[in-house]
């Protein structure tokens, strides 16, 4: 008799522990999914308020050519030093792999070709970007926002999300692809070099491997990847500082969160463009 | 004449506001006075549109504000001038160009006017040679002025501003007191000053309202101030040594 209590009485004890597990998971899951759909509701409501007609045209012009040069200019630095060391590491890669005597020495140049413009230009070179530009444009625009800057405009009658976003969306769908087109010719100059230098793979090869078998479309593949990662880094980082409350501290957590999730964001698209486009 | 009537503001569980009513009369200096959170910064906020309220309602001469949208309230903004507790100068513009602002946005005015309008509006809170300065460049006073300086470029018909005297040595702040009500005088504008600073009551304080606890806990001009034997109000209005002296004298 006692024996069965016990036993009841422990399966009772398991039953509610699992219960509550349950429960806790149950109460995490649920707060997780409605501030997910908090986001994304504020993003779609952000992204909408930027596309209304601008208060006067000319100053977002004006917003535009300086943000062209301050996203576009400003990471050039950055995109050629990682272009060409990326080329350089992607051909003596490329040529280390590729020991089988049945594969001509020249495959290398068409292997390191293909990989720096389907991939590493747009999405590296954009992750590189996502970190540079998205940070810079989520500690400005949340800097503007706990030092009141963005009340001021705001007071003013000022569109404020369309004024200080629309001119980052547009310029940095407008400089990306140049930038791309840089690092991509940059990137394959990385490699000749690199596989010159070495003596690994003659130039002569390496020029007849970048010129054999290159189809145009990867290009606007490329392209194309360029210009979603350019909104999204632009669009989810003005996000993020928009909506930054607090002050300092709170100035350099939308700074991270715009990073990661521009990097989340750009890692998903490239899956989703690959598998749309390519497969 | 902008009437605050009934507004509620709760933030989460917080109630802010609870049912505050008031009216800013025009051509006066309105102070609303109070401890600091007590929810004068959040009626401000709720009385430009910074801030939606939760119920009630704020009228601009007669106009309902509250239950505009954002294009509709835009011709009433443009009658707002507002001077921000930190100035909220825009960091990548020259004091010229923040000031010129709003010029460029809203006017079609040509390069020459919009620099004599600037010009003016610098002379008239006394900065000059300070046109290509930076913000960063500049003293916390002199911030406040530019900041004046804008609010009034577009000719306001309100003029709010949020503890204008916060940061600054009690000279600057008389300097920037004084300023204030010259431009109300001048300009004819409803100016609505939120402030703790007891030097700024004494001085310009023609119309006051003090929030406690979230209500509008006393309303009257500074003569009718010196008379009240409101608690609450005695105790915020004389809490220093300096007042203590002045009330027995």
């Amino acid at each position: 008799m006692n024996g069965s209590f016990c036993r009841d009485f422990k399966i009772h004890v398991i039953k509610t522990n699992i219960l509550a597990t349950f429960c806790k998971f149950a109460t995490t899951l649920n707060t997780m999914l409605t501030k997910t759909w908090f986001e994304i509701g504020r993003y779609w409501k952000f992204m909408k308020g930027l596309f209304v007609k601008p208060e006067k045209f000319i100053v977002y012009y004006r917003q535009v050519m300086h943000e062209l040069v301050s996203i576009g200019v400003g990471a050039l630095g950055i995109v050629a030093l990682t272009s060409v060391f990326m080329g350089a590491v992607i051909t003596l890669q490329s040529a280390y792999n590729l020991v089988n005597p049945m594969v001509p020495l020249y495959a290398v140049g068409i292997v390191a070709r293909d990989s720096i413009i389907l991939e590493f230009s747009p999405t590296i070179i954009m992750l590189v970007l996502a970190g540079k530009i998205g940070s810079s444009i989520a500690s400005e625009i949340g800097t503007m926002r706990v030092t009141e800057q963005i009340d001021a405009l705001e007071i003013m009658g000022i569109n404020s999300s369309g004024y200080l976003t629309l001119p980052k969306i547009v310029a940095g769908l407008l400089i990306c692809p140049f930038v791309v087109i840089i690092s991509i010719f940059l990137g394959i100059i990385g490699g000749w070099v690199a596989g010159d230098m070495s003596g690994i793979v003659p130039s002569a090869d390496y020029i007849r491997g970048i010129q054999d078998q290159f189809l145009p479309f990867n290009i606007v593949f490329a392209l194309i990847k360029t210009l979603v990662f350019a909104y999204i880094i632009t669009s989810v980082s003005a996000y993020h500082g928009f909506h930054t409350d607090g002050g300092a501290l709170e100035v350099g957590q939308s700074s991270t969160k715009a990073v990661v999730y521009s990097s989340i964001f750009i890692l998903i698209f490239d899956y989703i463009l690959t598998q749309l486009i390519l497969a | 004449m902008i009437k605050v009537d009934h507004i509620y503001k709760t933030f989460g569980e917080k109630t802010v506001l609870d049912d505050v009513s008031c009216t800013f009369e025009t051509g006066k200096v309105n102070l609303i006075i109070g401890q600091s959170g007590m929810g004068k910064t959040v009626l401000m906020k709720c009385t430009v549109g910074l801030f939606e309220v939760d119920k009630g309602a704020v009228y601009f001469d007669g106009r309902n504000f509250s239950e505009m949208n954002f294009k509709e309230r835009k011709p009433i903004r443009q009658e707002i001038g507002m001077v921000f507790q930190g100035g909220a100068l825009f960091d990548s513009l020259t004091v010229e160009q923040n000031v010129m602002f709003p010029l460029n946005m809203f006017t079609h005015m040509t390069q020459e006017e919009k620099l004599d309008r600037v010009n003016f509006c610098l002379q008239r809170v006394n900065l000059v040679n300070a046109n290509k300065l930076f913000p960063s460049e500049i003293s916390g006073g002199m911030k406040k002025r530019v900041a004046i300086a804008r609010a009034i470029s577009m000719n306001p018909k309100y003029l709010f501003c949020d503890e204008p005297n916060s940061g600054l040595d009690p000279k600057t702040s008389i300097v920037i007191d004084n300023l204030i009500m010259e431009l109300t005088e001048e300009f004819g504008t409803t100016t609505v000053v939120n402030t703790h600073d007891m030097n700024s009551l004494t001085e310009m304080g023609e119309k006051i309202v003090f929030i406690y606890k979230g209500k509008n806990y006393w309303e009257g001009t500074f003569e009718e101030l010196e008379m009240s034997d409101n608690p609450e109000l005695i105790d915020f209005v004389y809490a220093s040594k300096i007042m203590k002296r002045m009330r027995k004298h």
